[in-house]
């Protein structure tokens, strides 16, 4: 490794080990740029951080994050990240979830998880189970939806502001000055999602003239 | 502040106490959104037994930005001035974890200088921040003139951020690959005088008015006592951690940049108690000027970026001359680089503690999620057991001592 980020030694058959000490709870493990990352079952996370805290000597749980993968069938990830003071060393734990199953809470091992755990609630709508106190943390009061989704618009739905006839503050759509712009600067050579105009022939009828779209119109469908 | 809920007592109490007694019952205020001594917009409903903190409920988010959505809908480049924005008290350790972390994607090399530098105006930047919670926090305890002096101190810091990257707060200083421009050095210089000559003159006046201050002493001696298998549990990191006893320092124990060839110490506290943490912080105001002074006798010459041009845009001279830095420099600034897809979690000793960036890369130029480790979200979140039994007045000793910045809090 030639990049300055911090340097951690490595830790030889850690990853043997823990295959060993959580069974079946064991899905799969993955040592890239230096980091163990490992995925368990979803019902076992409990007892594999358990298993991590006590005897691996993971003291501390530094981060939960959310992943939105919505392609997927179980859509979201929620990752641990473990952090030893003594080994010096972190770890990461994955779990997958959707809408409904909830992950098992682990706010009883680590008190800290209380608030990541809302946090991905509030952000995701992930649940967790046995967290008893599952409120929104993050987002307005009285807010819908889960923001952090990927199929939720980064400008959000409403938004706010203080009328001076009803003299209090107002919630409308949300109405830009400005068309929302999401430019492509992908290369057409590399995963560009459109069809270069003279490449329609290629496959079936032409999708139309490659002139820009009117403001707000959506982009010419990909075809596959 | 806004009171709710009042008293009670049933009518046979008041008659068995001839009228002369009411019982009280639990009281709940509001402190915050906005309070001089929240530091920012942070509402606490704290519930009251006379004036004794039964419970803290902390409510956040009131400067939620959505930091983590914006920057997926940016390029890697594009979303690094969001990082200035989080912990506006320290801007350069927020850039520091974030081009590390992409570095790291990349395994990209970075030169010697930049990554002294880099080191440099952390350091710089630490102080920063310490000058300014440690001011508050003693004003916050009723001492008015140690923050006036700090302010002048941030104030000549700010001018060095000015004089090394155009602005004096969102710097946007450090680069993927380095730093954005070299330093003059009439800058460097002008700071190692400044750490020389003026720095401790303020600064140790300031503190040896609080230091031993009989009444500074009442007000944050004892309170709020964290165990070290409290602050394991609770997630501390930094002068928290440090506060409670246990000598844990990312610059020392996963050193990153030039960290491993520093000397310096580590400060703990033997107690755990709001004194401890903010002696800690005074302690690393003077081991960050000793670093500095290291970083300036040891600064070798050389490039202050990565000399990739993939990641790296070239010099503006450059670009008069060749074609093909006119084509990376067009690149850079439209489509960005491409991280490869994978995922890192990098951790740096920000001045608060633990800062972590948690990107997931899909291999495009634009980052699939950013997560935003911050330092003060697990701390806040431990104020409710922290607070428990003390007087409604140490909430503010508390707090202060936490250093809690609601840009990084919030995101």
């Amino acid at each position: 490794m030639v990049s300055p980020a911090p340097r951690i030694a490595p830790q030889e058959g850690l990853i043997d080990a823990i295959k060993v000490a959580i069974g079946k709870a064991f899905i799969e493990a993955k040592d890239a740029v230096q980091e163990i990352s490992i995925t368990v079952r979803r019902e076992a996370i409990v007892d594999v951080c358990r298993t991590l805290r006590d005897e691996f000597q993971y003291q501390q749980l530094m981060e939960m994050a959310g992943v939105d993968y919505p392609g997927r069938a179980e859509r979201f990830d929620v990752v641990y990240h473990l952090l030893s003071v003594t080994k010096n060393h972190r770890i990461r734990i994955r779990v997958t979830t959707d809408e409904d199953k909830a992950v098992p809470s682990v706010t009883g091992l680590w008190p800290v998880a209380g608030w990541l755990e809302r946090e991905i609630f509030d952000l995701y709508g992930v649940q967790f189970d046995g967290n008893d106190d599952l409120r929104r943390i993050l987002t307005d009061y009285g807010f819908r939806g889960h923001p952090f989704r990927k199929d939720f618009p980064l400008t959000g739905y409403v938004e706010m502001r203080y009328s001076e006839e009803q003299k209090r503050v107002v919630y409308e759509p949300v109405r830009l000055a400005q068309d929302f712009r999401d430019f492509d600067f992908m290369s057409p050579w590399e995963g560009a999602e459109y069809i270069l105009p003279g490449d329609e022939k290629v496959e079936g009828e032409a999708p139309g003239a490659p002139t820009p779209t009117a403001a707000g119109a959506k982009p010419a469908e990909a075809k596959k | 502040m806004t009171t709710s809920n009042s008293i009670v007592g049933s009518e046979e109490e008041l008659a068995r106490n001839g009228g002369a007694q009411s019982e009280i019952a639990n009281y709940t205020i509001n402190f915050g959104p906005q309070h001089p001594a929240a530091h920012g917009v942070l509402r606490l409903v704290l519930e009251l037994d006379g004036e004794i903190i039964e419970r803290v409920d902390p409510h956040i988010g009131l400067l939620h930005r959505g930091t983590e959505k914006l920057c997926e809908y940016k390029t890697y480049l594009q979303a690094l001035p969001y990082m200035d924005r989080l912990d506006y008290v320290s801007p350069m350790s927020m850039e520091h974890s974030y081009v590390l972390a992409i570095e790291k994607l990349l395994d990209l090399e970075v030169p010697l200088r930049a990554q002294y530098l880099r080191v440099f105006f952390a350091e710089l930047t630490r102080i920063k921040n310490h000058l300014l919670n440690i001011g508050s926090h003693v004003m916050d305890v009723g001492a008015m003139t140690p923050n006036l002096w700090l302010f002048e101190l941030r104030e000549d810091i700010m001018n060095f951020y000015e004089r090394a990257s155009g602005a004096r707060m969102h710097a946007a200083y450090f680069r993927p690959g380095g730093v954005h421009q070299d330093v003059p050095l009439k800058l460097l210089t002008d700071i190692a005088d400044w750490l020389d000559n003026r720095l401790f003159g303020l600064f140790d006046d300031a503190i040896s008015l609080v230091a031993d201050n009989r009444i500074f002493k009442q007000r944050n001696v004892d309170i709020a006592i964290v165990s070290k298998e409290d602050a394991l549990a609770w997630g501390f990191s930094g002068p928290m951690i440090r506060g409670a006893g246990i000598p844990w320092d990312i610059r020392k124990s996963q050193p990153y940049d030039v960290y491993d060839r520093m000397d310096f110490e580590i400060p703990v506290g033997t107690k755990g108690d709001c004194y401890d943490r903010m002696m800690v912080r005074v302690e690393e105001v003077r081991q960050s000027a000793r670093i500095m002074k290291q970083c300036l006798n040891e600064m070798p010459d050389g490039p202050i970026a990565s000399l990739d041009r993939k990641v790296v845009p070239p010099k503006r001279s450059e670009m008069k001359q060749s074609m093909e830095a006119l084509i990376h420099h067009f690149k850079l600034y439209t489509e960005g680089f491409h991280v490869p897809a994978g995922e890192v979690y990098v951790a740096t000793e920000s001045p608060k503690g633990e800062f972590g960036i948690y990107i997931v890369s899909d291999g495009s130029n634009k980052p699939y999620r950013v997560k935003i480790r911050p330092t003060a979200f697990s701390h806040l979140q431990a104020m409710d057991f922290m607070s428990r039994g003390h007087m409604l007045a140490d909430t503010t000793a508390i707090l202060g001592a936490m250093d809690i910045v609601f840009g990084e809090c919030d995101r």
